[in-house]
């Protein structure tokens, strides 16, 4: 892909080259009462653009590929009879019956399990974890098993899996259900990682995931699910993919490049609008849709151009996302930098309940955009 | 027996080194341990003598067992529907006002969750998990064991707390999120726990606590064999049968049986896992069903018959200090009257009038009030008190709870590791420089002693 990569990492790339507190209540184990009023899909204006609502467009990208290929399926704990614990999975029980929208015990390794044997025989199951803090009871079965079995079968065996499910902190649910696991998947070869942010990114993102014949972890957002983004006409089409390991840029800037990756796009660009209007100056927002493979191309491009980089994301703070980003920065980037590159991250803390310290434990859009304003000394 | 036979020649040959040295000085109070070397097929025998299974006779019939064939497994009761005593052997062993107690302890339990499902539902908390319908289950279990026992819970026992000595000030303190909450406000709300009743802090992650029941209720064997003047204690683990379908909970007890861990597992079959039913949860006769499979005594009762669940735990105590030490399971059968949450619509997928018909046929504090008002210890007019004074109890401490202060500034940086790190004594020694810099940008009022918490 390009010269920024060393070749474990070109290695990796090369299979397809190609704002705002949420209205959704939190839920624990886990879901929110009345969800169904915040599914909306507008009529299509002039251009043909359409408003979706993240849930929407998931379930559009699951449906589209179920009628597609019959080899796709769905399996998860409620994702049927109950349309799925956020609703992502709705109305597929009705259209694509019980074989294929397959609901599950209460045993996440072994539904998780069942899953990577069925894409180890050749199906392309999509496993619904009801949040990836209870994939942890079944991450054996995704790193050494989905990850691995290509690679120690001699590349006879594939492994066509999608893990989808909410990631990150919801709002209220304590230190157990409010972690971001997008470094812990994203460090093991063999996965795929990709993490989307509007609709457009739900849609494309989670069709290439499924169309992928490598095994993808598929971080959603509990809080983006709400959350309305308009459509194009494009991406409304049912051959509509986003290549993985292409970064979007989200916002044209000349000062100062912020890269970031699911709901902190929503808050940077917030924060970048301010710091326009409060200082005149022009900020990059780089959306990194996925995580593994990472597009480091495309960052330092931006990097020549502002030299500056600020990487924001709501993991933990240390050998995240954001430590990567910034390592790469300066392996590939140094020269063309006019200060350190800098993070903003959550809390070296386990997430409190109390909403207080909660709210501080992850980034805003304020706290962006005052770091950003130290960062140019404005 | 064949189990027994032992030849002086075989010894030396199939024995590794290892095991003949953890043979040579038998513990006494352990049963002798059977080795694989000691086992062997006689010629001509009947019965199996591999390792895996001594007493199995060979069969010369090719049938596969079905499930079907097997009748379910009985459940216990000791008292019908009405109250009335159904097993003749029964004899209540507690007195007039300690059943009273108890049914409060039940009327409390459910009073409060009425009140904090709609504090809920008004937004005075994030998150609540109320227990109706299944009252009995977590006070009557509570009160057949000691107060040194260990317990683990789910997330829906506030019986058990409550028998135990928790009080109403406990719960909301907790709820609340204030400075007398002994978790500092950093749980979600209904994860209790409690160091002096011996009760574990509640885990979010289903499941977890089976395993760990069983390490504790193995320590708690160890401490006794190298200190018997310790009273003995068991365990006591909570779990529904959705939690029964992790992998944990077979792992626990499969460890529990093989370590013969003094270990009580009582499942709470109330047949929803949120929205799942059992029928998608799990094939076989039940939970019950599983512990026979893992060699572990076994009963199954009607979880709504408060007498019936203390009998069992009762006995299942006994038993799990019997022979050095074994688990037990009990799977009380009962139904899920509330949602699974404040996060949850039950009526989703369920019809209103199941938990209606539920409601009125069978209820756990129905029941124990039928039985009480037979013994004529309880009347329409002491109900009534009983039920108008909890509610203004919870009320009390509920407003009592919600206007207490909060936990010390410093518990923010508390409790991540034992001991301080310097970079999070640096980080509070520059809070509190921001704070005394900019007095009128922080009101601190609200913490318990302000900003001098974060040291002088």
């Amino acid at each position: 892909m390009s010269r920024y990569l060393r070749p474990a990492a070109r290695l990796a790339t090369s299979a397809r080259a190609q704002a705002i507190r949420p209205s959704v209540a939190s839920p624990f184990l886990s879901r929110p009462a009345a969800v169904s009023s915040l599914q909306k899909r507008t009529y299509a204006n002039a251009s043909g653009v359409k408003d979706y609502t993240v849930r929407d467009a998931l379930n559009e990208a699951l449906a589209e590929e179920l009628e597609a290929n019959d080899k796709v399926f769905v399996l998860g704990e409620e994702v049927a009879q109950y349309n799925g614990a956020y609703k992502v999975t709705k109305g597929l029980l009705d259209r694509f019956g019980e074989k294929r929208i397959i609901d599950t015990p209460i045993t996440e390794s072994g539904f998780c399990g069942l899953a990577v044997g069925a894409a180890l025989s050749g199906l392309h199951p999509v496993c619904e974890f009801m949040t990836f803090n209870f994939a942890m009871q079944a991450i054996d079965q995704i790193v050494n098993s989905a990850a691995k079995t290509l690679y120690m079968s001699g590349g006879i065996q594939p492994c066509n899996i999608t893990f989808r499910g909410p990631n990150g902190f919801a709002s209220g649910v304590g230190a157990q259900h409010s972690q971001d696991y997008s470094a812990w998947y994203g460090s093991i070869p063999g996965l795929k990682v990709v993490s989307p942010w509007s609709a457009e990114d739900a849609k494309g993102l989670l069709k290439a995931a499924i169309r992928d014949p490598n095994p993808v972890v598929f971080l959603e957002n509990e809080l983006m699910y709400g959350q309305s983004f308009p459509m194009s006409e494009a991406a409304q089409k049912d051959d509509f993919v986003i290549p993985f390991g292409k970064a979007k840029i989200e916002r044209a800037g000349k000062d100062l490049t912020i890269v970031s990756l699911s709901r902190c796009v929503g808050q940077s660009l917030v924060a970048a609008e301010n710091l326009k209007k409060k200082y005149g100056v022009e900020v990059e927002v780089i959306n990194l849709r996925s995580v593994k493979p990472l597009d480091i191309e495309t960052i330092i491009k931006s990097v020549k151009k502002t030299h500056r980089l600020l990487a924001v994301e709501s993991g933990f703070p240390a050998y995240g996302v954001s430590a990567e980003i910034l390592a790469l920065t300066m392996e590939y980037g140094f020269d063309y930098l006019d200060g350190p590159a800098q993070r903003v991250t959550g809390a070296d803390v386990p997430t409190p309940y109390a909403a207080g310290l909660e709210d501080m434990s992850f980034p805003n859009e304020g706290v962006i955009e005052r770091f950003a304003a130290k960062m140019l000394r404005l | 027996m064949v189990l027994g036979r032992r030849t002086a020649l075989q010894q030396p040959l199939l024995r590794s080194p290892a095991t003949a040295s953890t043979t040579a000085a038998p513990a006494v109070t352990l049963p002798a341990r059977r080795h694989a070397g000691s086992l062997s097929q006689r010629p001509d025998a009947k019965h199996v003598s591999f390792p895996g299974a001594v007493k199995s006779a060979f069969s010369n019939t090719l049938r596969f067992e079905q499930p079907s064939t097997y009748p379910a497994l009985a459940t216990y009761r000791a008292m019908d529907q009405h109250g009335v005593a159904a097993d003749p052997s029964f004899v209540p062993d507690l007195s007039e006002d300690a059943v009273v107690k108890l049914y409060r302890d039940m009327l409390t339990v459910s009073i409060m969750d009425l009140i904090m499902f709609d504090a809920q539902r008004q937004g005075r908390l994030s998150f609540y998990m109320v227990s109706a319908g299944e009252e009995a289950v977590s006070v009557a279990t509570a009160s057949a064991l000691e107060k040194e026992d260990v317990i683990f819970c789910q997330y829906r026992e506030q019986g058990v707390f409550r028998q135990r000595g928790f009080t109403l000030a406990d719960f909301m303190n907790q709820l609340f999120a204030n400075r007398k909450d002994p978790g500092k406000g950093r749980n979600m709300p209904v994860h209790y726990g409690s160091k002096e009743l011996n009760i574990h802090t509640i885990s979010s992650p289903l499941a977890t606590q089976l395993p760990q029941a069983s390490g504790a209720a193995y320590a708690l064997k160890i401490q006794r064999m190298q200190d018997p003047s310790i009273p003995p204690r068991v365990v006591a683990a909570f779990f529904g049968e959705g939690a029964a379908s992790e992998g944990d909970f077979h792992a626990a007890l499969n460890i529990a049986a093989t370590r013969s861990c003094p270990v009580i597992f009582i499942c709470r079959n109330n047949g929803y896992a949120i929205s799942t039913p059992t029928l998608d949860q799990y094939r076989g006769d039940g939970i019950a069903s599983r512990g026979l499979g893992y060699g572990i005594e076994t009963i199954r009762v009607d979880g709504n018959d408060f007498w019936a669940v203390r009998e069992a735990t009762k006995k299942a105590r006994e038993l799990a200090l019997q022979d050095g030490g074994k688990p037990v399971l009990i799977e009380a059968m009962t139904y899920r009257v509330s949602h699974h949450s404040t996060s949850d619509d039950s009526f989703a997928y369920r019809a209103r009038v199941e938990v209606e018909d539920w409601k009125r046929r069978d209820n756990p504090i129905a029941r124990l009030r039928k039985w009480m008002e037979v013994k004529g210890c309880w009347d329409e007019a002491k109900e009534k008190e009983a039920r108008e004074s909890i509610r203004r109890d919870v009320l009390k401490a509920f407003s009592e709870a919600e206007r207490e202060k909060k936990p010390p500034i410093r518990s923010m940086f508390e409790d991540m590791y034992e001991n301080l790190t310097p970079d999070l004594q640096e980080q509070m020694k520059t809070l509190k420089k921001q704070i005394e810099q900019y007095p009128d940008e922080y009101d601190v009022g609200e913490f318990e002693e302000g900003a001098g918490s974060l040291g002088r």
